[in-house]
């Protein structure tokens, strides 16, 4: 058994979920547990892998890999695979690694398994937990051969430090030739101004329900009421109405309050991995078969434009009570 | 320029899985996946902006899918392809990626769209596969495409905000429902779908062999269905105007505020 996790990193740091899922193998023992990443002038990411479980740490550094584009990557892993009898890749799942672990499937011919929330070896053999249809089933999933790729659900782990060290080991980088035709113009990263929500104790959160940008200001007055942050679906953001700092889903920020009010989120999956850590979820919305009821504490069939305004208005009584 | 889509056909409602051959059960109404309307909308609109263009539907399912697929037809699309085969029944992403590359490479088209996801399977990787099968250019998750002097540029959302990437076509794209709103189809839309070409062929005649397709051709399998994880109760309440005042109780008994 030979398992590599795709590390993959933002600027100076390697992505916490991708730590998580080499946590969680490294913990399963036995097996020696390598980790990739791929970049440009990152050597000094390496030693960060090392100290959340990986043994060895193969880095592949070249200029093509700068930008966060898959293609390349699928040449680095197709490589690194075949030349070191790899047979279990795992990802955790963002835009990138789930085109990444789309492309490996098709050069290799590699059974891919995605949206898993685990990955166990029972009698050495790799199974999948896969949750499906609105997670209303859980599916115990695997691979016909190898080698097997899985891509696990955003936020499943936690980085686990183990201050162990790692064996780097530089791989040499070949590319197709339409690996590199898709080029980076330019990369637009928000930072975010005020309070983080991924702080923020109470998060009040929007979504198409509202019906229109000049809405958001019901939730900004009931988010001010309690004193907590907006946050807002990937729905919105792309339409406009908010901006992209203030996004909670797959796509997005990671958010775990003690108070979380949903109002005019219908809760797909997507969204649900971004938030399903919150203590209390509290939905509000108009359509009784909304997904976001099957998950959340207390669920509320309504009209927001009229609940909103008046737990606003309830919310500061008590407050100047 | 000539576009194809590829489409998926879903279940459209009850969705659940036969406990004997753990798929999902498809014997039900078949409804196009709305995320792959997204991409026929998208198709739509490059093709007004181009004289000459062509949106031709892709798509690999079973031989009652075709009246589902119609409804890409009455929003607009020229024509369409319905891989078909009951050896295809059960394949997963190596097996239906490497039909629907076959179908594509008939058809030679500049731009390869697809939706954002499978609304049954919750995939989001089709698009990958085919660029790599097909050895072309990928943009993913676009909010935001354009084509100017056989160039693309795509808005694509991520993890840390939007990236814009450019490529040569002919290129594949996959495309996030938040690019577009799909169009109705019309009542003259409807009418005119059915007289639309709508070519069904068998893997076979693309040279798609048996062990490739199906289960043979599939990677992965489904071992068990089990039950999830318990999660807590939901406390449901309709709003008789006294919502507000419920919501405040609730949050007071859970000492959330």
């Amino acid at each position: 058994m030979s398992t590599l996790v795709f590390l993959e990193h933002h600027g100076e740091e390697l992505q916490a979920d991708s730590l998580g899922v080499l946590g969680r193998l490294a913990q399963q023992g036995g097996d020696e547990v390598s980790a990739l990443i791929a970049g440009s002038g990152i050597e000094g990411l390496a030693k960060q892998a090392g100290a959340f479980g990986a043994k060895r740490v193969y880095l592949a550094d070249h200029p093509a890999l700068e930008a966060p584009l898959p293609q390349p990557r699928v040449d680095v892993l197709a490589a690194l695979v075949e030349e070191q009898g790899i047979d279990t890749v795992v990802f955790a799942a963002t835009v990138l690694t789930a085109d990444v672990a789309a492309g490996l499937s098709a050069r290799l011919e590699a059974g891919l398994n995605w949206d898993l929330v685990d990955l166990v070896f029972e009698q050495g053999r790799p199974i999948g937990k896969r949750p499906a249809l609105d997670d209303s089933v859980l599916l115990d999933v695997g691979w016909k051969g190898e080698p097997r790729l899985a891509l696990i659900r955003t936020g499943t782990f936690e980085p686990l430090e183990s201050g162990g060290e790692a064996r780097v080991e530089p791989v040499a980088v070949g590319l197709e030739d339409f690996s590199t035709l898709a080029t980076m113009v330019e990369q637009a990263h928000e930072e975010s101004e005020g309070p983080s929500i991924e702080d923020a104790e109470v998060i009040v959160a929007g979504g198409r329900g509202l019906g229109g940008p000049e809405n958001f200001a019901l939730i900004e007055e009931l988010a001010k009421a309690l004193g907590g942050a907006v946050a807002a679906t990937r729905a919105v953001v792309d339409a406009g109405w908010y901006p992209y700092a203030a996004q909670v889903g797959q796509t997005g920020k990671t958010v775990s309050p003690r108070l979380y009010i949903a109002c005019g989120i219908s809760g797909a999956i997507q969204h649900k991995v971004g938030m399903q850590g919150s203590t209390v979820i509290v939905a509000i919305n108009k359509d009784p078969h909304a997904p976001i009821f099957e998950y959340a504490d207390l669920g509320v069939v309504g009209d927001l434009h009229e609940i909103v305004p008046k737990l606003t208005e309830l919310v500061r009584q008590r407050r100047a009570a | 320029m000539k576009i194809a889509v590829c489409a998926k056909i879903v279940p459209e409602q009850a969705r659940r899985l036969d406990p004997e051959t753990k798929r999902l059960d498809r014997s039900g109404e078949l409804a196009l996946n709305p995320f792959d309307a997204n991409a026929i909308e998208e198709a739509l609109r490059l093709q007004a902006g181009e004289a000459g263009s062509e949106v031709v539907l892709v798509s690999f399912g079973p031989a009652r899918a075709l009246e589902a697929l119609r409804k890409g037809l009455a929003m607009g699309a020229d024509r369409l392809l319905l891989l078909t085969d009951e050896a295809g029944a059960g394949s997963d992403l190596v097996a239906t990626s490497y039909a629907l590359a076959r179908a594509l490479e008939r058809e030679q088209p500049e731009l390869v769209l697809c939706g954002q996801q499978a609304s049954d399977s919750d995939g989001a990787v089709m698009w990958a596969a085919l660029a790599e099968r097909l050895r072309r250019p990928l943009i993913s998750q676009v909010a935001e495409l354009t084509v100017s002097d056989g160039k693309l540029r795509g808005k694509r959302q991520t993890e840390f905000g939007y990236d814009l990437i450019e490529a040569p076509l002919p290129a594949v794209v996959g495309v996030s429902d938040a690019i577009n709103e799909p169009r109705y189809p019309s009542l003259k839309g409807i009418i005119g779908a059915k007289k639309k070409p709508q070519e069904t062929v068998s893997l076979g005649e693309f040279g798609v062999e048996p062990d490739r397709a199906g289960e043979a051709g599939s990677r992965t399998e489904v071992y068990a269905l089990g039950e999830p994880p318990p999660r807590g109760e939901t406390e449901r309440i309709e709003d008789d105007g006294s919502a507000a005042e419920k919501i405040i109780e609730f949050l007071l008994a859970r000492k959330a505020i």
